[in-house]
């Protein structure tokens, strides 16, 4: 049976695979275990049960990080709530506006070189094995032009990945644990998930909903979007998403200069998000590379996911800049390129090829394309919102739109929508304490899919 | 057309043992204030050397520049080279092309793997050994699921590994925290446990004398001894990580290479799945080296000591620290199972398991001791009194054959030279002759007997 036999065909549902989270995944799943018989005290001649259902228990401690984690990862979390929704209502047509997974085809120019690749590997001559772990020559000297012409990050600055979202991940390792961090709030949840994972945070606070040791920088309309900074603690590390993910704003250079110069100031090291560069329709910087200083202050993430349609292919980079240097003098680089090598192996070959292919001029030239479609959606759904009164954020400068429901609950508010009009949205308070009281609504969907969700909002609002 | 393993110029440019490379960039550092305030992770700090491979690579790179029209046979990263069957490429060729239509677009897939590709491993690997598809999760390789089992198990826990071992383990567990400091009196990490393994115990630790750790890595077919552990030598596994509450990760991932009828999944032991987590890889089993799949199974009953499965934490790894393999990579691997694709990956397997008898037989006709190269695509050969660099060295000087020296393993590697049987057939009997040329008539004087 060959993938392409579960191709989905409704209209109204997102193409993207319908993540069904397995339900067996929560503690009610453990094997109960049954009272031994020796805690009775009474001498009897009694026929023992055949089988004592005792569930047999490593010695292993569970790792106290990860017992500290209050949910599952904010995604599945939304996926499950689709999914039971979806039982509950058989026949709704829902259309997914939560986890923002792109809908429209890759552009042909790039998916052909991709076929081409995995043809190839059926010759001699063209068949390849293990790669360099960060990444293929002529991929990444194609992103250091594309991105980073005249910025001075080089071709051996470049670590090609699978994703930024694994990046994340790898950049903590390499951090460890006695480090901490600063995140915007709201944030996209990996940056506080795998710092607790790694052991950088204290325990979760139930009141602020915030976990201890981790700084939160509160990003508002108050404060268009941009943390105070002169009330920001130092930390070793500083998350910065622009254009931001939820939020959709996009700092100004003016601002990224103030952020660069806080990080020096402090000695600190900013991971900077670059994912949805692309989308920015205004004149602020694409990375933080355009802030004088920066390359002795970040690293910077990005990702083909949101650019090129690839959340399935993987592919995406992060850029080391060898001025970077941890505090005896020693090069993030080298600590970087290390982890890539071990606990890495190279994102795959195939995806490479099509990252490759979007870099080509055609290939760039069709993702802008897509982007711009993508782009249109979020204006239709901005529109939407604005002509119903509310208070909008975000669109602008990415695929997010970020409605503020003040004084409300933001997973009432989610749920409301999904009820009552079948859309999955996502709460805001899955992003930080600070996006209570918002939703974000995800600008990725078929057009039609997106008319129609926006006809029903200005039902359920109007 | 042969073949390099290119390495970035900047890990290759380090020639300096870092401790050098450290003292001169602080002369460096002192009084231009451009560094950040941000300590290096001291976890770091502990690795010795660079990884393994890269370091390999390198020599490799150094070798061709001293001779540049040497024809270098590398049999020594383990690098698959034989084409993939062309109807798994096909497979994959077609994927990419329906992503471009409305109908066939996919975005993100399940963290956790594709489910008819879940379903399909669990149907081809664990048909009789009941592992369900929800215990399986699929990933982007062996190599990276080790470091996402150690992101699980954190740093407090303690690890066992057999001496030689896959580099992966070790390096990995330094990186979290769990080693302690490298002893180099030893070559050893201060807290992690190495079974040592040899001819004197036939490639199997003897447990009587192993202390209790949390983690025992197990890795059969072994990487790099080639030796695999038989059901008794399993079932002694088993039971002692039952008796000790240890978790064993079984890295199965040259189970496919298996000749004899040696368990190729340690859930073949009754127990097991209380006691064990398996991985294991597409990669040296259909030639996905550059693909990248594999998959790493939880079964639902290994619980950490309070109760709580293992495998609701691996999954919360998978979804917050991972993605998912790639949707093409996982179209191709649902071919690699299908029972056409099976059998040309078979026919492949075959291939270089003749190389390996091949080797095998190079090396005992020269009356060397070769061990490994019968269950494994690594042929493990022993100079007694040698140091396995100076091996290496030698071999690469006088043949231009790249091979690896098993002290990169770790100590108990010490006096070995592990070969490794990817390649073309037409290389793997150059490389033969040439080692015959070397070691025969006394020329070598690596053979001290």
């Amino acid at each position: 049976m060959s993938l392409a036999n579960n191709l989905s065909t409704s209209m109204f549902s997102s193409s993207s695979s319908a993540f069904l989270a397995p339900t067996s995944f929560n503690a009610s799943r453990t094997r109960s275990v049954s009272v031994p018989l020796k805690s009775l005290n009474i001498v009897k001649c009694v026929a023992t049960p055949q089988e004592q259902q005792i569930a047999y228990k490593t010695k292993v401690s569970r790792n106290a990080n990860i017992a500290k984690l209050q949910a599952g990862y904010l995604f599945p979390e939304v996926a499950r709530r689709r999914a039971a929704h979806l039982l509950k209502y058989p026949n709704a047509q829902v259309i997914s506006l939560g986890i923002g997974d792109t809908t429209e085809p890759i552009p042909d120019v790039i998916t052909s070189a991709m076929a081409k690749k995995s043809h190839a590997l059926s010759t001699l001559e063209g068949y390849s094995g293990y790669g360099a772990e960060q990444g293929e020559k002529a991929v990444r000297a194609a992103l250091a032009s594309t991105f980073y012409g005249n910025l001075g990050i080089e071709e051996d600055d470049i670590f090609v990945s699978d994703g930024a979202k694994c990046d994340i991940s790898r950049l903590q390792v390499v951090f460890g644990s006695n480090v901490t961090m600063a995140v915007q709030d709201p944030s996209y949840p990996a940056y506080v998930d795998s710092s607790v994972i790694m052991g950088q945070t204290g325990q979760f606070q139930k009141d602020v909903e915030k976990y201890a040791n981790i700084e939160y920088m509160r990003c508002t309309p108050e404060n268009g979007f941009f943390p105070d900074l002169s009330t920001v603690a130092r930390t070793d590390i500083i998350f910065f998403c622009s254009p931001n993910n939820p939020t959709g704003a996009a700092a100004t250079r003016e601002q990224l200069t103030r952020l660069v110069q806080f990080a020096k100031d402090n000695g600190s090291i900013i991971v900077y998000d670059s994912a949805y560069a692309l989308y920015m329709s205004d004149e602020n910087p694409r990375s933080i590379f355009e802030i004088p200083g920066a390359k002795e202050v970040a690293i910077e993430t990005a990702s083909f996911s949101k650019y090129a349609g690839f959340t399935g292919v993987r592919l995406g980079w992060t850029v080391v800049p060898k001025q970077l240097l941890f505090s005896d003098g020693f090069p993030v680089a080298k600590d970087f390129n290390r982890i890539v090598c071990t606990c890495f192996n190279g994102a795959s070959n195939i995806s490479q090829a099509g990252g490759l292919a979007c870099l080509s001029p055609e290939g760039f030239e069709a993702m802008q394309e897509v982007i711009g479609f993508y782009k249109e959606n979020t204006k239709i759904i901005v529109e939407t919102f604005k002509s119903l009164g509310f208070k909008v954020y975000g669109g602008q400068n990415a695929p997010y739109v970020w409605v503020h429901f003040p004084g409300r609950n933001s997973w009432d508010v989610f749920s409301e929508i999904l009820e009552k009009t079948h859309i999955v949205t996502t709460p805001g308070s899955g992003f930080g304490p600070g996006g209570e009281g918002f939703i974000r609504v995800s600008a990725f969907g078929h057009r039609e899919n997106v008319l129609e969700a926006c006809r029903r909002f200005k039902q359920l609002y109007n | 057309m042969y073949k390099l393993s290119a390495c970035s110029s900047m890990s290759c440019g380090i020639s300096l043992p870092p401790k050098m490379i450290l003292a001169s960039l602080r002369g460096h550092k002192q009084g231009n204030g451009r560094c950040t305030n941000v300590p290096r992770n001291v976890n770091l700090e502990k690795l010795q050397n660079n990884y393994l491979f890269p370091e390999i690579s390198k020599r490799e790179l150094q070798h061709l520049e001293k001779y540049p029209n040497a024809k270098v046979i590398s049999l020594g990263i383990g690098d698959t080279t034989e084409p993939i069957p062309e109807q798994i490429s096909l497979s994959m060729a077609n994927y990419a092309h329906a992503l471009s239509t409305a109908e066939g677009y996919r975005g993100y897939g399940a963290e956790q793997g594709n489910q008819v590709l879940r379903k399909a491993i669990a149907e081809t690997f664990y048909k009789d050994v009941a592992i369900k598809d929800t215990e399986v999760f699929v990933s982007d390789g062996a190599q990276c699921d080790i470091s996402r089992l150690q992101l699980l198990l954190g740093s407090k826990v303690t690890i066992a590994v057999q001496d030689p071992s896959f580099p992966a383990y070790i390096d990995s567990s330094v990186i979290i925290g769990q080693a302690g400091d490298f002893q180099d009196k030893t070559g050893k990490y201060q807290n992690i446990e190495y079974m040592q393994l040899g001819p004197q115990n036939n490639f199997f630790p003897d447990l009587t004398i192993t202390p209790r750790t949390d983690i025992i890595f197990f890795c059969s077919p072994n990487n790099p001894t080639g030796h695999a552990a038989t059901r008794k030598q399993l079932q002694q596994l088993v039971d002692f990580a039952r008796d000790n509450g240890s978790i064993i990760i079984f890295d199965s991932a040259y189970a496919t290479y298996v000749s004899d009828d040696s368990p190729k999944s340690i859930f073949e032991i009754p127990g097991a799945k209380e006691v064990a987590i398996e991985i294991s890889s597409f990669s040296k089993f259909a030639g996905f080296t550059g693909v990248r799949l594999g998959w790493t199974v939880v079964p639902e009953e290994l619980l950490f000591s309070g109760g709580f499965p293992v495998i609701h934490d691996f999954n919360r790894i998978v979804c917050t620290c991972f993605n998912g393999a790639s949707n093409i990579s996982q179209a191709g691997g649902l071919a690699c199972l299908s029972s056409e694709g099976f059998q040309a990956i078979r026919a492949v397997i075959d291939y270089y398991k003749e190389n390996a008898r091949i080797l095998v037989d190079t090396f005992a006709s020269l009356g060397l001791e070769v061990y490994g190269g019968v269950n494994a695509p690594y042929v493990w050969v022993h100079f007694p009194g040698s140091k396995s660099w100076n091996v290496f060295a030698e071999i690469l000087e006088k043949t231009h054959i790249i091979t690896v020296p098993g002290s990169g393993f770790g100590p108990g590697g010490a006096e070995y030279i592990r070969i490794s049987a990817f390649g073309r057939r037409e290389r793997i009997i150059e490389a033969s002759w040439r080692l015959e040329k070397l070691f025969s008539m006394g020329k070598s004087p690596l053979l001290t007997v």
